[in-house]
């Protein structure tokens, strides 16, 4: 009998802090701007400069760390992980490798298989590299340090993990969390959350861990589970080929669906960890802690219990809004200008998933306001618009954030609610369509849906149905 | 001299520091090394029982900057640090993973 394996997962996830400035000097992080534009004698590693701490970056990292249930690291500092590459300029990045500021947690995750509990092993905060560029032309590389020294923390699992889904369900429940704290927009394939995942088998029962390797470029969800299922495979086989797993960090390729090993960042992993000097120590006190305690917002399982007493819409879509914390934020704001949960929700569970889903994007990539949604729902309300044109100028709003109400006037879409006009059209309609028409009066009730259908077009679709209906019917 | 470096470890010390050391720089280095790390062993010598490993020199924790942009764009200021300047980024030599 072929032998059974376990896969043990391990993950490591940095997360972009959703600070205004960098770590450790006032540099934007505002994404985008043109090359090394953010950037000072701090963050480009002058010597002389000298680093300080935003404060913002420690209570974001305390407020994730008490989300996730672990110790905080009342006493905690700063280390210099030593490595040379153009890409980190002071030579060293700045990390936390003694003290970590929070420790020992854990987050419960939910699969087909039930309820476990994914632990954390740490939380530390650390400074992000700048970008390098690869120039063809010249034969160099050309590096760009706007994104060096911006804030993350890197959240380390436990080896807890057995399978993709579990893996996945890990992160999107700390991509809630965190986005419902607000500290990052977490998105996976701007890189303001990247998960390397850790992984080895081992025969099932084993006690001991087999090899590990080290997976990185993984941006998206399906990446992932394609990583580790591809590397999953790639372990198996070696290990029945009679041959061993090396520890070794590997590039994922998901285009290829397959793995390399990276060249390391220096002939030798030997980061030399030393406290860094230019760093004063943090001490959390216990007001301070209290502060951020009493700061933490409502989280997902407090806010299903409200819209249930709050809001008259089914749990099936309190379930589906509340998952991402844009979406509730969006409910919530729409509902207080228009005050009609009900269909507040309805476009948010159709429409806006169904675009979501067909282009490829998350709820933090919605661009219309609650100002416009609730507009859009006005103009319906008051039958200024049918319903197919309404969902062509949601469709325009998703896509430009358009004001409904200016859309609907300028392009003429409003529905034609004079009668006499629409009458008219009804008319031609039955005189252009005799065929139709004798089937109608023999019986035949479907025939009548081709002339609404011919009213409508004639109409270009700015006709209340209910109307055309009736004017039909009566003068047929 | 009580540390003798062997030349395995002078050969990895010149790795991680991205140098190339010649036979007679090699020979003084490990001297050199040696000497420090005796130094270092008298400090060994010290009772630090119930001693608190320092992690500053001075007694001050707690140094924070709000979260506050104070920066404009520096870029032409900081470009002059560069080795070597192309599109607003510095140039450096060509390094790949």
């Amino acid at each position: 009998m072929a032998k059974q394996y376990e896969t043990v997962i391990g993950l490591e996830v940095h997360v972009e802090l959703a600070t205004k400035t960098k770590i450790f000097c006032g540099c934007s992080t505002a994404f985008g701007g043109a090359p090394n534009t953010h950037t000072c004698p701090v963050c480009t590693g002058m010597p002389g400069s000298l680093p300080v701490l935003n404060k913002k970056v420690l209570e974001y990292a305390v407020a994730v760390g008490l989300a996730t249930n672990c110790t905080i690291t009342r006493y905690c500092k700063f280390d210099r992980k030593n490595y040379f590459y153009p890409d980190n300029p002071q030579n060293y990045q700045i990390s936390q490798l003694y003290l970590p500021i929070c420790r020992d947690g854990g987050v419960e995750i939910e699969t087909a298989a039930g309820k476990k509990t994914v632990g954390i092993h740490e939380i530390h905060m650390e400074e992000d590299a700048g970008k390098l560029i690869h120039d063809e032309w010249e034969d160099c590389s050309l590096v760009d340090y706007n994104r060096s020294g911006v804030p993350l923390i890197e959240i380390v699992s436990e080896p807890d993990m057995r399978s993709a889904e579990e893996v996945i369900a890990y992160l999107e429940k700390l991509r809630m969390m965190i986005q419902y704290l607000g500290a990052s927009d977490c998105k996976l394939q701007e890189g303001s959350m990247r998960a390397d995942v850790n992984l080895s088998v081992r025969e099932a029962g084993a006690a001991g861990f087999g090899t590990r390797t080290e997976m990185k470029n993984l941006n998206s969800f399906r990446a992932i589970t394609n990583a580790i299922e591809g590397e999953r495979e790639r372990q198996i086989e070696l290990l029945e080929a009679g041959k061993k797993v090396v520890q070794e960090t590997r590039r994922w390729d998901d285009a290829k669906g397959e793995s390399y090993a990276m060249r390391s960042k220096e002939d030798a992993q030997d980061y030399r960890y030393f406290p860094d000097p230019d760093l004063v120590p943090v001490a959390v006190s216990d007001e301070w802690l209290a502060q951020i305690k009493a700061a933490q917002p409502e989280f997902r399982t407090e806010k299903m219990a409200r819209y249930q007493a709050e809001y008259d819409i089914p749990d099936y879509d309190i379930e589906i809004i509340t998952a991402s914390k844009r979406m509730a934020d969006l409910f919530e704001e729409t509902v207080k200008l228009c005050g009609q949960p009900k269909k507040v929700s309805n476009w948010l569970m159709g429409e806006t998933l169904r675009l979501l889903k067909e282009k490829g994007m998350e709820p933090e990539d919605i661009r219309f306001s609650p100002e416009h949604l609730a507009g859009l729902i006005r103009l319906t309300d008051e039958k200024a618009i049918n319903s197919t044109v309404a969902k062509e100028v949601f469709e325009m709003m998703f896509e430009e954030d358009i004001d409904p109400e200016k859309y609907v006037e300028e392009k003429g879409l409003k529905t034609v609610s004079d009668e006499g006009a629409l009458r008219r059209a009804v008319e031609d309609v039955i005189s252009a369509n005799p065929k139709s028409v004798e089937d109608y009066r023999n019986g035949k009730e479907k025939a009548i849906g081709f002339l609404v259908g011919q009213t409508m077009k004639a109409m270009k679709g700015k006709a209340e149905p209910g109307m055309v209906n009736r004017l039909l019917k009566e003068l047929l | 001299m009580a540390n003798i470096i062997s030349d395995e470890t002078i050969e990895y010390v010149g790795i991680l520091a991205k140098l190339e050391l010649s036979e007679e720089e090699k020979e003084a280095a490990k001297k050199d090394m040696g000497r420090m790390l005796d130094y270092i062993d008298k400090l060994g010598e010290l009772d630090t029982e119930g001693v608190e490993p320092m992690s500053h020199v001075f007694a001050v924790q707690n140094v924070f900057r709000e979260d506050v942009v104070t920066n404009g764009d520096m870029r032409e200021e900081m470009l002059q640090n560069a080795p070597g300047e192309k599109d607003g980024m510095f140039m450096v030599p060509r390094t790949f993973e």
